[in-house]
């Protein structure tokens, strides 16, 4: 079992899981997003080879609209 | 007549730039920055939703990159370090895109900047490569200084951010366009169409405005006003107005040849 922090809120999951699969839990799959790990940008091209830590931190960012 | 605005070797027609915040939808804001005719338009980086509707639409395919010149802002940091993670997420999130827009935030009530966090934070970003045009107070030494710290747009207030107050000191964008060699953008504080019209009177670069349209009654026609105001200015910038006199002593018309009194 590991916990994770996503934009804020834990998540709990069995099994270490890559970001990949973490992305497809979340239905964000294909969707543009960015992601940072403990204060690091995951590339996408890595999603599928990291793997998720217990503790670890992260941050799903979208474009909106701003000024 | 080939009068571009020039920003990090990027050519660009127009001279404004708007925000594409408060909106009451994708539909409007797409209305108003068509009808504003920019070509850069800036976003925010905000964390996605986890769990709410995946497939509600997504900004980027209302405003694509391949029309527009998206810059990534950094509203709503109060630190250096924040500021740079959000970009960074942003150059990530928009496939190595580095033209962005730096701001960081002294207070949430005044939304003033804070220049010593923004320098710090300008550094940063330019060392990684980044290109930074940067909103910053009217101080024409900070100005001077975020120039050559690398920054390729100088973006000094007009009054606070979504005050639409207009210009409150025309002598301080001055000091600072006579200090600095990259264009200066008024960023922040135009409330109505004159307002942009006499920043670039002034002979500013450009202006960057979001409030000032979204918070119309009519966005989409302040917005198509705001475009008009920003080529008017320009253009009687480019002019070069005739010079203040408290009275003339030489009226428009002929003074010879007018014709006879009848009165003896």
């Amino acid at each position: 079992m590991i916990t994770v922090s996503i934009n804020g809120e834990s998540r709990q999951f069995p099994q270490a899981i890559s970001v990949a699969v973490l992305i497809d839990e979340l239905g964000l799959t294909g969707k543009r997003i960015a992601l940072e790990r403990n204060g690091e940008i995951v590339p996408r091209s890595m999603f599928a080879a990291q793997q998720l830590a217990d503790g670890d931190k992260l941050e799903v960012v979208v474009a909106v609209g701003g000024g | 007549m080939n009068d571009k605005l020039i920003i990090a070797g990027k050519s660009y027609s127009s001279r404004l730039l708007v925000g594409t915040g408060k909106y009451k939808d994708f539909a409007e804001t797409q209305a108003a920055v068509e009808a504003s005719g920019a070509e850069i338009i800036t976003i925010a980086i905000r964390r996605s939703n986890i769990g709410q509707n995946p497939n509600e639409p997504s900004l980027l395919e209302v405003l694509p990159p391949s029309k527009y010149t998206l810059l990534p802002n950094t509203a709503g940091c109060y630190t250096a370090d924040d500021a740079v993670r959000t970009l960074r997420l942003a150059r990530e999130l928009l496939d190595g895109h580095t033209l962005v827009k730096l701001e960081v935030l002294g207070d949430p009530q005044s939304l003033y900047p804070n220049m010593i966090e923004t320098i710090a934070a300008a550094k940063t970003l330019v060392a990684e490569g980044f290109q930074v045009m940067v909103y910053t107070s009217d101080d024409p030494i900070i100005a001077r200084q975020l120039e050559d710290l690398g920054c390729v747009a100088i973006m000094p207030l007009a009054s606070l951010i979504g005050s639409g107050m207009g210009i409150l000191n025309p002598w301080n964008l001055q000091l600072v366009m006579e200090r600095v060699q990259v264009p200066v953008i008024v960023d922040a504080g135009v409330g109505t169409a004159s307002d942009a019209a006499i920043a670039m009177e002034l002979g500013c670069d450009g202006v960057l405005m979001n409030t000032a349209i979204a918070a119309a009654q009519q966005p989409v026609l302040m917005a198509g006003a705001m475009k008009k105001a920003v080529e008017a200015g320009r253009d009687a910038y480019l002019a070069g107005r005739m010079p203040k006199k408290f009275y003339s002593a030489s009226p428009s018309s002929p003074t010879a040849g007018i014709i006879g009194s009848t009165r003896s």
